[in-house]
């Protein structure tokens, strides 16, 4: 279905390349935007596209810095104590004016039943509204980190939502949207014109933006096409028909740096793609081994981990446009990340490791992969089943395109799986977003804890690291918090990290645009 | 016709049209020719192949991407190259071509069964059943077969959710394409049973109170089997044409057992980036394939059609 509709999205770009001007700026990117409600997905590629739509309290400017948003300053009172002054005089799309009501709205909204971004808001906090353009927030311990992800929390209308029926949130396993999942009403600098799943969206300037004044951008019309085929976007792209698209396929950057008329932005990204187990299941949902978890046993996860050959998958998949990573962070945003290594690629270490752990003949289990999300996924997950089947594990590939598989995976989806491959960005930026969001004990519904530790993996010692960490002052503390909680995790393989990815932007070489590490393509620092 | 030789009695095939007419269309030979090395190719994959493609096991990614023997940087194991995953592209060839065909194959004689009993049914029983069963028919003429194949495929997975693709991938593609190419055969077995029915060989079966079921199958059947033959092989070539496009399309056979339409898809990835092999070897292997049973299947098609004689 996806090469079809590749085609289709094609032969309809055709037309339309024709039709649009030059400040039209047409891009494609692998995936689809599936809603257009900004709590249903904790994913980039939703976030950072709705983030042109709809704004946070804080935003981050070109290179990740915490800079105002829909908050004009804030305060921390006391430990537990934050203060933020909103700023006055903001319209949402639909002239509704923006106020203290509305943050109050988002902050219960974002914790309600159906959304993935319930991490947002540290568990017991409190939103006062002081008057029409301050709120408190009252936390029930310190939390020095506490705004450092609100440039991904959307502060959506109270009246509209409650007009519409958009209150409740559209979880990511819904088979029916709600008004909010197919309209989009932000203060963002665009505006949504029309949203069809999987064809096209198009946004369109918002002269009505509280920064229109000083704004960066000189676009006034933005069309996204989601376009599976790699072969396919990047076609579009080297025709002219595109004026970016990413990401770009490992192997086709030589081919786009080398057309006149494209050029290639290369950078580090955030993300690691890691792989996951089930360690909470008494049984595993999908394998043969019955009635107890090969994965609950760590010799069995440090042979998944040993059987692994990383180097190569850097070097042929990936084509050297990632870093082989100890860690499930980022290097960039953990100062001693040096001090960690990956184990080494040892199949041999790994059979006696099963062996010693009662699998001397292997086991087989199932493995769900995303094939539309992370750069070649679906090729490490299908060389990942290779190198396993080198030690006797037999494992059966379900690769499916993102919207499938998250439904499945995430909370929302029950946390279906026994093994899994995943990517993660500190959206915090800082180490302790990972170690609560990945290796946090959960309860069953990913309610309480880290919701996005898919396997529950579930050590009480790195949960108090972790709760210490949250509220610690000292930045050499701190890192030695994080250093030991690191160690466990590591030592304890609660999942195999890989890599970081590279990123890999394809653009028409008259387009000036700004990428960010975190994989965000932001309409307001586009030129054309 | 005339100027073949008046001979002694050699048996029924050396006697018949049909291979006077082979012998003298070389595009008919030169397609059974290539079609039979295929088959062949496909049948002794195991013995012929100088890998196995299926146990992942003995798959390298350090070998991926290796060009084939003749190109600067490959290797004679590998004569063909190998794709993204390190898979010699020889024996995976060899071993897709050999699904390809399997599930071609089976897919025709699931359609054609199905057709041939529903069409008999139809023309024989008459009446209401056999208006059922006909604007069924004309119904789903009207949607292509590619559509319902893909319907199916969606529909069966969705009732059997607890199978595993691997498991489940040939039956349910046998059954999505059988189920979209059986009304050809049905029509045309219902045409001619009408025809047949009246005639007085089947009075006088009837007459003896045979049962219908075996008027139908005992005496019906072998005088309506000819165009049955025809259209057999040329929906074989429609039918590896449909499971490559499905595979193609990612709901086909699964990555870790490729057919040919799944070894285009991966190739598709690398059209650009200069690995080429990957998907030619494939699409030239399909299109020969198809192109040889369509040609033979179009040669039996005008040498079994009085009209065009």
């Amino acid at each position: 279905m996806r090469g079809l509709a590749a085609t289709i999205v094609l032969v309809g770009l055709g037309g339309a390349a024709w039709a649009s001007d030059d400040t039209t700026f047409r891009y494609a990117f692998q995936g689809e935007l599936s809603g257009l409600d900004p709590y249903t997905l904790n994913e980039t590629f939703s976030l950072g596209t709705l983030a042109n739509v709809y704004e946070g309290l804080i935003r981050r400017g070109p290179d990740m810095e915490i800079i105002p948003g829909l908050a004009e300053s804030w305060e921390v009172v006391d430990d537990t104590t934050w203060r933020f002054h909103l700023r006055r005089g903001v319209t949402f799309h639909n002239g509704n004016p923006f106020t203290a009501d509305d943050v109050l709205f988002s902050a219960e909204r974002v914790v309600s039943e159906g959304s993935d971004l319930g991490a947002r808001i540290p568990p017991g906090a409190q939103f006062v509204k002081l008057d029409d353009y301050t709120v408190e927030v009252r936390l029930a311990t310190p939390n020095p980190i506490l705004h450092s992800e609100w440039d991904a929390w959307a502060i959506m209308d109270k009246e509209w939502a409650e007009e519409n029926g958009g209150v409740a949130v559209t979880s990511a396993s819904a088979e029916t949207p709600n008004y909010a999942a197919l309209h989009a009403n932000g203060t963002g600098p665009f505006k949504v014109v029309s949203h069809e799943v999987g064809v096209k969206t198009v946004f369109e300037a918002n002269e009505d933006w509280w920064n229109w004044g000083d704004r960066s951008f000189n676009i006034d019309r933005v069309e996204f096409t989601p376009i599976a085929s790699d072969a396919t976007r990047v076609a579009a792209l080297l025709s002219g028909e595109l004026d970016m698209a990413y990401p770009i396929p490992v192997q086709d950057i030589p081919r786009v740096s080398a057309n006149p008329g494209t050029e290639v932005l290369t950078g580090p990204e955030l993300r690691t793609i890691f792989l996951g187990f089930d360690q909470d299941r008494d049984e595993l949902l999908y394998s043969d081994v019955k009635g107890t978890n090969p994965f609950k046993d760590v010799r069995v996860r440090k042979a998944v981990y040993l059987a692994i050959n990383e180097d190569a998958i850097a070097a042929k998949i990936m084509r050297n446009l990632a870093t082989p990573s100890a860690l499930m962070i980022s290097p960039s945003l953990y100062a001693r990340s040096g001090e960690f290594e990956r184990l080494p690629y040892d199949p041999e270490q790994a059979k006696a490791l099963l062996a010693e752990a009662g699998y001397p003949d292997g086991f087989s289990v199932g493995m769900d992969c995303p094939n539309d999300r992370y750069v070649n996924d679906e090729q490490i997950c299908q060389a990942v089943v290779a190198m396993l089947a080198g030690i006797g594990i037999d494992v059966e590939l379900n690769a499916q395109p993102k919207a499938k598989f998250f439904g499945k995976v995430l909370a929302s989806g029950g946390y279906d799986t026994s093994f899994y491959l995943l990517g993660w960005t500190a959206g915090s930026l800082d180490s302790h977003h990972v170690i609560f969001n990945l290796n946090t004990c959960r309860n069953a519904d990913g309610t309480e804890g880290g919701a996005f530790n898919l396997g529950n993996y579930c050590n009480p010692e790195v949960d108090a690291l972790g709760a210490k960490i949250l509220v610690e002052n000292d930045p050499v503390m701190r890192d030695q918090m994080i250093f030991d909680a690191f160690t466990i995790i590591h030592d304890e393989v609660s999942h195999v990290p890989l890599h970081q990815q590279g990123l890999a932007w394809g653009k028409a070489a008259g387009v000036a645009l700004v990428q960010r590490p975190d994989n965000k393509l932001l309409f307001d620092y586009v030129k054309k | 016709m005339s100027e073949l030789p008046a001979v002694a009695p050699r048996g029924r095939l050396a006697d018949s049209d049909l291979l006077a007419a082979f012998l003298r269309s070389r595009v008919a030979m030169l397609a059974a020719l290539a079609t039979l090395l295929i088959f062949a190719a496909a049948a002794f994959a195991p013995l012929i192949a100088p890998h196995d493609p299926y146990d992942l096991a003995s798959l390298s990614l350090l070998d991926s991407l290796t060009p084939p023997a003749w190109r600067a940087g490959g290797t004679t194991t590998y004569l063909l190259g190998t794709d993204d995953q390190g898979r010699d592209l020889l024996s995976a060839l060899l071993y897709g071509t050999r699904i390809s065909l399997a599930v071609g194959f089976a897919s025709v004689t699931f359609a054609a069964v199905l057709g041939i009993s529903l069409g008999l049914v139809a023309g024989y029983v008459g009446g209401v059943v056999d208006a059922v069963i006909m604007r069924i028919a004309d119904v789903q003429l009207t949607f292509p077969a590619i559509l319902i194949a893909l319907l199916i495929d969606g529909t069966v997975r969705g009732l059997l959710p607890g199978l595993t693709r691997e498991e489940s991938a040939f039956g349910v593609l046998v059954l999505s394409i059988g189920l979209s190419f059986w009304v050809q055969y049905a029509r045309t077995v219902r045409g001619s049973t009408l025809v047949e029915a009246s005639k007085e060989y089947v009075l006088a079966a009837r007459l003896i109170g045979l049962s219908p079921v075996t008027i139908m199958a005992r005496h019906i059947l072998p005088n309506v089997l000819g165009p049955v033959l025809v259209i057999a092989a040329i929906n074989l070539a429609l039918a590896i044409i449909t499971e490559a496009t499905l595979s193609f399309l990612g709901v086909g056979m699964p990555p870790t057992q490729p057919s040919l339409g799944m070894l285009i898809r991966v190739g598709q990835d690398y059209l650009f980036s200069g690995e080429w092999w990957i998907i030619v070897f494939p699409g030239a292997m399909l299109a020969i394939l198809v192109l040889s049973v369509n040609l033979l299947g179009d040669f039996l098609r005008d040498a079994l059609n009085p009209k065009l004689r």
